[in-house]
């Protein structure tokens, strides 16, 4: 028997075990259900935060389809040679229906 | 492919919008990794799991942080050193064994190392036990270093992204900590063998 031990070599050989022995990557059954539960215990999602997400998330492409109609609707009226104001356009809309039956009478 | 998948991209932004189902595909993909690296810091499995769950609130709390300027993975591999080490300092303990507290396999396996080191095979169960035992004695940092330097391979610039320690100080732990370790070995074999 050697008198005294290599300490260096043992280290290594040691450490040479621990690199042959990877631990495990084996999850528990159902895992991800449990980190998802403990985030919805911590953040219960009531009605109106999730509309407030929902209206939040459609701002941007309401924003866009308003504009794409607003283009869309000069475009017409420019091309057309129109020179109706808005103002004339809203009074003519709304006292359509008062003018409606008097025509019909 | 940009350093975030896109996949990860896509689930990310989703949680961020507060569809909290979205960080699930997440944890189902990434939650094996996990568990590897808290294996390797926890022996007991109800501790392994509680690094884990952990991690993922952590992540789950700090995604806005998360610029996406480099891979999911690796921010999410940096929150699960840190909170090993963290860990590991909540749990440090400060008990030294000696060669009698070794179990009849361990002390077998060192005493044929000291006789014929070739004959005593680093992969058998007694090497493992015995490498996880002296793991156990050393300091956090020393833990941490040693299994991230020695065991994982892992470079001293990585080693830097992992902790957020600065290069120089990684290798004055990293030297610090195989002292530590020769220190700890000659302690238990002291008795029988020195």
């Amino acid at each position: 028997m050697r008198e005294r031990m290599n300490l260096v070599e043992l280290q290594q050989k040691l450490i040479a075990s621990a690199r042959s022995h990877p631990p495990g990557d084996t999850v528990p059954l159902g895992f991800e259900h449990r980190i998802l539960a403990r985030l919805r215990a911590e953040h219960p999602l009531d009605f109106w935060s999730g509309l407030a997400a929902t209206l939040w998330r459609l701002a941007v492409p309401g924003l866009a389809a308003a504009l794409v109609l607003g283009v869309w609707n000069y475009a017409t009226v420019v091309k057309g040679g129109a020179e109706v104001s808005l103002a004339a356009d809203l009074e003519s809309t709304v006292y359509a229906v008062v003018d409606a039956p008097a025509e019909t009478l | 492919m940009t350093p975030v998948e896109r996949d990860d991209a896509e689930f990310i932004a989703a949680v961020r919008g507060g569809d909290l189902a979205s960080f699930e595909p997440l944890v189902t993909k990434y939650e094996s990794r996990i568990f590897a690296t808290a294996r390797r810091y926890a022996r007991r499995e109800s501790e392994v799991e509680d690094i884990v769950q952990e991690v993922f609130l952590k992540a789950f709390h700090k995604l806005d942080t998360f610029r996406g300027d480099a891979p999911f993975e690796h921010w999410l591999m940096r929150l699960a050193v840190r909170t090993c080490y963290d860990f590991l300092r909540a749990h440090q303990r400060n008990r030294e064994t000696s060669f009698s507290e070794l179990s009849d396999g361990e002390g077998d396996w060192l005493e044929r190392f000291a006789t014929d080191p070739d004959n005593a095979a680093e992969t058998e169960d007694a090497a493992r036990e015995l490498v996880n035992r002296m793991l156990a004695e050393l300091s956090p940092a020393a833990r941490l270093i040693i299994t991230l330097h020695e065991i994982e391979g892992r470079s001293v610039k990585e080693i830097r992204a992992l902790t957020g320690w600065s290069e120089s100080l990684v290798k004055v732990r990293a030297f610090r900590a195989r002292a530590e370790m020769q220190k700890c070995l000659a302690r238990i074999a002291r008795s029988k063998y020195l």
